[in-house]
């Protein structure tokens, strides 16, 4: 059952992996995009989570205290991200970018001397015999905690914004503001929060990067997961579920690519590696366009800043 | 607390003031960042910022700060225009590589022919291969709704592919015994771009910079379509309600700033950098959007702030020599300077009160 020497259990197992670092960075902007606040900066809290978590990681020997370490690298710097775009009502792409430029900057002064070591391993989930079920044990059940988790976290995501009352009011600000406002809720504390919620899954993302994924460090390691995490929303219409469908299809192209090459295709490399983002573009088009397009799905209120006249 | 208000119309004199508060403000940050890596600050940012101008080695230096200018200057002429219009093209680094590739690639193609007319005809190649690439985030934009940013930043990882694959194959020098690298321009006269004036630092690319800015100015200031951009971004709706098409201003404006993105590349690809290699792109379409920003999107500001960051980049590499800062807290500062920068706008757009100053008032 092998297609060019790849195992399709194998590939699978693969895409799991893969598809991991994309899947939290995206659910995470998700929740900050149905706040009603676009924060373009997730590829650099992506790789200041890659370099905080990695730092950590070596330091305690605890992959799981790589990853708090990952996600409060990303809180922080998205702190700045929250600050000047709640506070001081910057427009929030420009900070976004800001974000990223800065992210990428620090994350490499900080990663110094950090090359060439690996970090402490992540031990799979022991699932017992079960591990052993022909095809389905290779393909699913035997994976590091985090490929669990991170599906735990859409299921989270999609029960509190669809079931419970801090959804709905997270959605209220997102819709409009104003109208949230006068309700009496507190629009620009949610914004934060959510803004945080969003950083701690991209730290999240980033550490499974330098820590599971490839695992070690160097500079731009995350290679624009973050704005593909990015390109997922729109794909997934700011639905969860769809975030990991989004997510699955991505990490898929990204393992089928680097295994076609390892398996020594006949299609040159480099068409190869830049399919990822081909695919990107092209899901974008056809998610954007047309009379069902993700665009009429988008928070009302997105990316717009609000300012509390009275 | 305090309480913002809005003021009617941006303050004019905050709007000049808050570029340089915010390069004060980034020098405090900076100093302290450079103490915590075990730096002396003072000497650090004198390094930085006094020594290429007036130091010991500023005769070579001031040249150095012309060759760094030119490209952010014409990359960020050209995004300012789209980011009046509220049309964000971050994908300039992208644009950058494949003006570079289209423009060296019609000169190889012609090598070793000597003609005055190879060189203006590599400058058109550099600017159409800009275009064509911001073509595609630009018609995507108006024929199918897709979000300008995310697809010009993806086309970046694209031609940075692309990029490698002329290094090592479609442009590689036939007789460079089979290292990355295309033939080099410094000993192609008819396609090279050497200093005009020894010493200078002056190439046609910083001469496209002038002229670019000035064009810019012009087209702001004086044209219908700087009034449109402008209305645009200021008040959408009254812009549409004004006949402004938003279709033809992506076009205009992505097509714009990809031409001179590719200009950007081409000029340095045959100058500075001397050939196509693998890594010949610097990060100028990134640091670009911060020069955008700290010359107020206005072009003559631009060209301020494209030397100011041009000297961020010769001081910090003077001083990762001289002092051993690491290369990557250049980065650093000048991501911190765009925070500042859009921190202190604030000033710009409301005014800070008090507020119980304001209710004894009333």
């Amino acid at each position: 059952m092998d297609f060019y020497g790849i195992n399709p259990a194998v590939l699978i197992a693969s895409l799991m992996v893969a598809s991991v670092p994309i899947m939290l960075a995206a659910i995470g902007e998700l929740v900050v995009e149905k706040a009603g606040v676009l924060n373009l900066g997730v590829e650099g809290m992506m790789i200041m989570g890659a370099v905080c978590g990695f730092i950590t990681a070596v330091h305690t020997g605890s992959p799981w205290a790589g990853f708090l370490g990952g996600a409060a690298g990303a809180m922080a710097i998205s702190l700045i991200f929250a600050l000047l775009t709640q506070v001081f009502l910057a427009n929030q792409v420009a900070t976004g970018l800001a974000m990223t430029l800065f992210g990428l900057g620090l994350s490499s002064l900080m990663g110094q001397g950090y090359n060439g070591i690996k970090p402490p391993a992540m031990a799979d989930v022991p699932l017992g015999p079960l591990e052993d079920i022909p095809f389905i044990g290779r393909a699913f059940l035997s994976h590091d905690a985090m490929v669990y988790v991170s599906i735990l976290i859409v299921a989270g995501v999609w029960a509190v914004l669809k079931y419970s009352r801090v959804g709905l009011i997270l959605r209220a600000v997102g819709e409009n503001h104003d109208a949230a406002h006068a309700l009496g809720y507190k629009v620009r504390r949610i914004r934060v929060l959510a803004i945080l919620f969003g950083a701690a899954m991209a730290g999240l993302g980033g550490a499974y990067v330098s820590l599971v994924r490839v695992p070690q460090w160097t500079d731009g390691i995350t290679a624009g997961a973050g704005w593909i995490a990015l390109a997922i929303v729109v794909f997934a219409s700011w639905k969860p579920w769809r975030v990991l469908i989004g997510a699955y299809l991505f990490g898929g192209i990204t393992v089928l690519q680097l295994n076609l090459q390892a398996a020594g295709a006949r299609i040159p490399v480099e068409y190869l590696s830049m399919s990822p983002y081909l695919i990107t573009i092209l899901v974008l088009v056809i998610m954007s366009s047309g009379k069902g397009r993700a665009g009429l799905n988008a928070p009302a209120a997105l990316g717009q800043n609000f300012h509390a006249s009275r | 607390m305090f309480t913002l208000e809005k003021r009617p119309t941006p303050s004019k004199a905050w709007a000049w003031g808050t570029p340089f508060l915010a390069v004060a403000l980034t020098m405090v940050a900076g100093g302290l960042l450079f103490a915590a890596l075990g730096k002396d600050p003072f000497a650090v940012v004198r390094t930085i910022f006094w020594d290429p101008l007036f130091g010991e080695f500023a005769r070579y230096l001031r040249g150095q700060l012309l060759v760094k200018a030119a490209p952010l200057t014409l990359i960020a002429v050209g995004l300012a225009l789209g980011f009046r219009a509220g049309i964000w093209n971050i994908g300039a680094e992208g644009q950058y590589i494949i003006g570079a590739i289209t423009g060296a690639a019609i000169g190889l193609a012609v090598y070793p022919t000597e003609s005055r007319w190879i060189f203006p005809l590599m400058i058109l190649g550099g600017a159409f291969g800009g275009w064509v690439w911001a073509m595609i985030p630009a018609l995507l934009r108006t024929k199918f709704n897709t979000n300008e940013i995310l697809v010009s930043l993806m086309l970046v990882y694209v031609a940075e592919t692309i990029l490698s694959k002329a290094a090592t194959g479609f442009l590689r020098n036939p007789e460079g015994m089979g290292f990355p690298g295309s033939r080099s321009f410094s000993s192609y006269a008819a396609a090279g771009n050497p200093e005009l004036i020894a010493g200078t630092g002056l190439h046609w690319g910083v001469v496209a910079a002038l002229i670019a800015v000035i064009w810019a100015y012009v087209l702001l200031q004086r044209h219908l379509l700087g009034y449109q951009i402008k209305l645009a971004g200021q008040a959408p709706r009254a812009a549409r309600f004004a006949g402004v098409s938003a279709d033809r201003l992506v076009m205009l404006c992505m097509g714009m700033s990809g031409a001179l993105a590719g200009l950007a590349g081409l000029f340095e690809v045959t100058g500075p950098a001397g050939q196509i290699s693998i890594d010949f792109n610097v990060g100028y379409g990134f640091t670009a959007i911060i020069v955008a920003f700290l010359g107020r999107l206005n072009p003559f500001g631009i060209l301020l702030a494209a030397l100011l960051m041009a000297l961020t980049y010769v001081g910090g590499e003077m001083a990762a020599t001289n002092l051993g800062l690491p290369s990557s807290a250049i980065r650093v500062f000048q991501g911190m300077l765009l925070f500042f920068l859009l921190a202190v706008d604030l000033l710009s757009n409301y005014r800070i009160r008090l507020a119980g100053a304001a209710r004894e008032v009333r």
